[in-house]
């Protein structure tokens, strides 16, 4: 009894830690529409500052809290509503969720680029050893601490959100900012105050809880998804339920640590131990899976700014033969050492390349795509011993497999709650799976990371040796291009127009008879197949995995840089592996190991911008033109060969080779240009009769449109006259100041 | 700024600065200008209807006078004063009140929480709620529902509701009627008419325009970006097939 107490105890303590980060997920996603993935990275950041004036600086605790709490937590809220989030306007929630998952990173790297993880910090309870005796239990002041400021905060956002003009402001301003605006309410004022308030919950849950944990980066963000539950059991909108949700995580989750443990049950006990880490994201996913779907509607964008481009088979066929053709010449050029790092960037690219279909395509979100690789390197580990190809085509049919029953309960779910949800199955791969020890299924005995790290061999194709890293990264390439096509092929033929289709308008398919869950079902087992088969690959170019490679973070990088990229452009897979699985920006910028997250995150930072991602906005509208001009086409293929030339002869190295390259590629918009103002008609075509100049210009740009023009552009598409009152120069007898616009 | 409708004189006065005025106003999406050098004027006190078919630049001009779409060319007058180029929230606080096309409401907020929006032109919650629910009483029953879960109708009374209880000096109307049966629009249209009484300026965009005509004091009629014709309902009502249909 006295342990339960104790149990109970701790577990309300954890669960208040959990209602004040949930109550400010939904805080900001109540009143912004976003659901702010970068709470818990907030609050890790928040916890550190805290650390640092106080434990380090030897700041005085009330002063520490004042400047972290009161001045720099808001202060961090409004830049991040200011620089970041009210940029968000018109974009999809995929976006949106994919840009404070740029901020999760860029804040994680950036704590552990200010903060040395290697050095070893400590942050002790508020007012040590003191303590009050509850039902014969000692409870520490921080704990009671820590139940008073959860109650308060569920309170006090309750009055805010419900109470308050400015609250209510908050709410209207996500239904329908225009009419907001038209009631007289400055949209900017509630986002501003909604960030500024979450951001520092966010700090408060940090530094409370930062005494309980490791003190370090990665679990202090990952607290966020602890919450994620909570916020669910709320519906991401009733506080009063996202309190009790937090509650019933918290005792669960302790219960769990307590209650599950080797001693109690000497033989499951140790595949029990990753389970209780994992009671919040199976709360999380039953919590999902009970909720009415009425009850589970997100803020969709009804119009949004994202487009689908339809590849062309020319521009495909060429975007496979520059990637095979670029490897090759890679594979001959680069370093043993980057050459042996670099072949594990297909296996990246084809896990990039499985988001396109269900992500891109479909627009269901899904965050577990790296783990399906991970099941997929466990499959090919096990079943492809001895490198048998095989090993590929199960980790492709037990993925989809896997995916398909994934997607079973998910069918119902879309936007964030499918995020969620697929968050939850990632994590609990990452958190427990993953880590399972062996067990004996049958006869057969099941070891699935052989306790700590899998082996891989080299594919032993017939006829062909991909031994060599050499041969391996030209192998990758061409499994790559190959894969790329047959997504392009995906996107033309007819499920391809099925998968836009439910993305865009998922009633319109229903009243057209269109078998939509069929289709889901069919493009999650698709996706999971090729994300699985990606696994397999990147096994065989690292030779040995470990559950570590497949973390839930890293699987949002993936997906990171395929919406930063494009998330229905092959490219960015490409894109992808390149940024993930080659040594270049190590190699590029030796110092600075967390520079790349925060490149990556700075660049999804941006995404408001462009949501359709760079290469839709950037490189397509100025490479793709080329395609139709041969001489441009074949004049850079040319400099391009000559300078493969020299470097197989050793005439230049690397770095020019490499800068030559870059230049002839860049040169290709710079001779689109050229090229057509060359053969640009050097005579403005003749103005039509009765005009004041070229008909497709006049009313714009300052060229006025006179009542001459609309009579000579009707008489020139034979359209009979406008009815007299509308050209009538005179003033309208009834009111002086009507008159049309002649 | 408060726009005070004492400032505009009499309408009918030979120098009468109407409340509303649309000088020269051209607008455009990207390229394309669907507004040509629009002037309208709305006297003080009048309840002015502007018909036109789909497309006919209607609902662009009202989002040019509320400030959601900025003219390219041309320049707006409240009471007088230019207001080119003010922002939608500094129009609405000084009195320029607007019911957008669809349901103007929020449909996550209740009722009571929708008309709290409508205290940032100064009046208070409580006299906005003594002022509104004596014409709507169907809205005080429904006071704590969320406003999305209404009827159509009531989403749309709910909306008049908002926009009259900030005592305007101007309410614009887009399409009150889409969407809803005849009988729920004629009430609508009888406390638009109620409304007007009062000496509020009204501007009401309409499809359907026997509606429209029934409470208008002038109307004028929209096609391809222009107003083609300005003149009490019964001049217009002769001539609209025309505008509708062309020819």
């Amino acid at each position: 009894m006295h342990e339960f107490i104790i149990l109970t105890i701790s577990g309300l303590v954890t669960g208040g830690i959990y209602a004040i980060t949930a109550g400010g997920l939904t805080l900001t996603y109540t009143t912004t529409g976003i659901f702010n993935f970068a709470h818990g990275a907030t609050g890790a950041l928040a916890a550190f500052t805290y650390w640092q004036l106080h434990f380090d600086w030897g700041w005085p605790v009330w002063l520490s809290l004042l400047v972290v709490l009161g001045v720099l937590a808001p202060a961090f809220g409004v830049f991040l509503h200011f620089a970041i989030m009210r940029r968000l306007e018109g974009t999809s929630e995929t976006t949106r969720l994919m840009v404070t998952v740029a901020v999760l990173l860029s804040l994680l790297a950036a704590v552990m680029w200010i903060w040395d993880p290697q050095t070893p910090r400590n942050v002790v309870n508020f007012f040590p050893g003191e303590s009050v005796d509850m039902a014969g239990t000692r409870v520490s002041y921080h704990d009671l601490i820590t139940l008073a400021v959860a109650l308060i905060v569920a309170i006090g956002l309750w009055v805010l959100l419900r109470s308050t003009r400015a609250g209510v402001a908050m709410r209207a301003t996500v239904d329908d900012r225009n009419l907001a605006v038209l009631n007289g309410s400055r949209p900017e004022v509630p986002g501003m105050l909604a960030w500024a308030t979450g951001t520092m919950l966010a700090a408060v849950a940090g530094i409370l809880i930062a005494p309980k944990l490791s003190f370090a980066a990665l679990p202090l963000t990952l607290l966020i998804v602890n919450a994620y539950a909570a916020a669910v059991i709320g519906r991401l909108k009733s506080l009063p339920w996202t309190f009790v949700g937090a509650m019933i995580i918290g005792l669960v989750t302790e219960y769990g640590k307590g209650y599950l443990t080797e001693t109690r049950f000497p033989t499951a006990g140790p595949y029990l131990s990753g389970l209780s880490d994992s009671m919040p994201v199976l709360v999380l996913f039953v919590a999902i899976m009970l909720l009415p779907t009425s009850r589970l509607r997100g803020h969709a964008s009804s119009r949004t700014r994202e487009i689908s481009h339809r590849p062309t088979w020319t521009g495909s066929l060429v975007f496979a033969g520059i990637v095979i053709a670029g490897a090759v010449v890679a594979a001959n050029s680069l370093a043993a050492a980057d050459l042996f790092a670099s072949t594990r960037m297909w296996g990246f690219a084809l896990i990039g390349l499985s988001v396109i279909p269900l992500v891109g395509y479909a627009g269901k979100m899904s965050l577990a795509q790296l783990g399906f690789a991970g099941i997929g390197a466990i499959c090919v580990s096990h079943l492809g011993e001895g490198g048998n190809p095989l090993g590929l085509l199960w980790a492709a049919l037990i993925c989809a497999g896997i995916g398909v029953l994934v997607a079973l309960p998910a069918l119902r779910l879309s936007g964030i709650y499918l995020a969620l949800a697929t968050a939850a199955f990632a994590v609990m791969l990452d958190r427990w799976i993953f880590g399972l020890p062996a067990f004996t299924w049958g006869d057969t005995k099941i070891d699935l990371f052989n306790s700590g790290t899998l082996n891989f061999e080299r594919f032993d194709w017939p006829g062909i040796d991909i031994s060599s890293d050499r041969a391996y990264f030209i192998f990758g390439a061409v499994f790559f291009a190959l894969s790329s096509l047959v997504v392009v092929w995906i996107r033309r033929g007819e499920f391809g127009r099925r998968l836009l289709a439910m993305k865009d308008s998922p009633a319109a398919c229903a009243t057209i008879g269109m078998n939509h869950k069929l289709t889901t079902l069919t493009v999650f087992g698709l996706s999971a197949a090729m994300a699985g088969v990606g696994g397999g690959i990147l096994g065989g170019a690292a030779g040995t995995l470990s559950p570590v490679n497949f973390d839930f973070t890293a699987g949002l990088s993936v997906l990171m840089l395929m919406v930063i990229a494009g998330l229905t452009s092959p490219g960015a897979a490409l894109f992808a592996g390149i940024f993930l699985g080659t040594p270049l920006m190590t190699n590029l910028f030796p110092d600075y190991a967390q520079l790349t997250t925060i490149l990556i995150g700075l660049n999804g930072i941006a995404l408001g911008k462009n949501p359709n991602g760079f290469i839709a906005a950037k490189i397509r509208p100025e490479w793709e033109p080329a395609l139709g001009r041969p001489v441009v086409l074949a004049g850079s293929a040319a400099a391009q060969l000559a300078l493969i030339v020299l470097r197989f002869t050793d005439v230049i190295g690397n770095w020019p080779f490499v800068l030559g390259i870059l230049l002839a590629v860049i040169g290709i918009p710079a001779a689109l240009k050229i090229e057509v103002m060359i053969k640009a008609p050097r005579t403005e075509p003749e103005v039509p009769e009765g005009l004041s100049g070229q008909p497709e210009g006049l009313g714009l740009n300052g060229n006025r449109f006179e009542a001459a023009d609309i009579e000579a552009l009707d008489k020139l598409i034979a359209l009979p006259s406008l009815p007299a009152a509308a050209t009538a120069a005179a003033p309208s007898p009834i009111l002086p100041g009507a008159r049309h616009g002649a | 700024m408060t726009l005070n409708v004492a400032d505009a004189q009499p309408a009918g006065a030979p120098s009468a600065p109407p409340l509303l005025e649309l000088r020269g106003i051209s607008a455009a999406y990207e390229q394309v200008e669907v507004l040509h050098k629009v002037d309208l004027a709305v006297p003080t006190g009048k309840v002015m209807a502007v018909l036109g078919p789909n497309g006919a630049g209607k609902t662009t001009m009202l989002k040019v006078i509320t400030g959601l779409h900025q003219p390219t060319a041309g320049d707006i007058y409240l009471a007088g004063r230019c207001v080119t180029g003010a922002a939608p929230v500094d129009l609405a606080r000084i009195g320029l009140c607007s019911i957008p096309e669809g349901r103007g409401v929020f449909p996550n907020l209740t009722v009571s929480e929708n008309l709290w929006m409508a205290t940032y032109r100064g009046v208070s919650r409580k006299e906005i709620e003594e002022k509104v629910f004596p014409i709507f009483p169907r809205l005080e029953q429904r006071r704590n529902q969320a406003a999305g879960t209404m009827s159509g109708g009531e989403q749309q009374m709910l909306a008049v509701a908002r926009a009259i209880a900030t005592n305007p000096a101007i309410i614009l109307l887009d399409e009150l009627s889409m969407g809803l049966a005849p009988l729920v629009v004629d009430q609508l249209y009888d406390v638009v008419g109620k409304i007007a009484e009062t000496g509020v300026t009204v501007l009401l965009v309409e499809q359907f325009a026997r509606t429209a005509l029934a409470v208008a004091d002038l109307a004028a009629v929209m096609s391809g970006g222009r107003i083609l014709q300005v003149g009490t309902p019964d001049e217009i009502a002769g001539d609209l097939h025309s505008a509708y249909l062309g020819g």
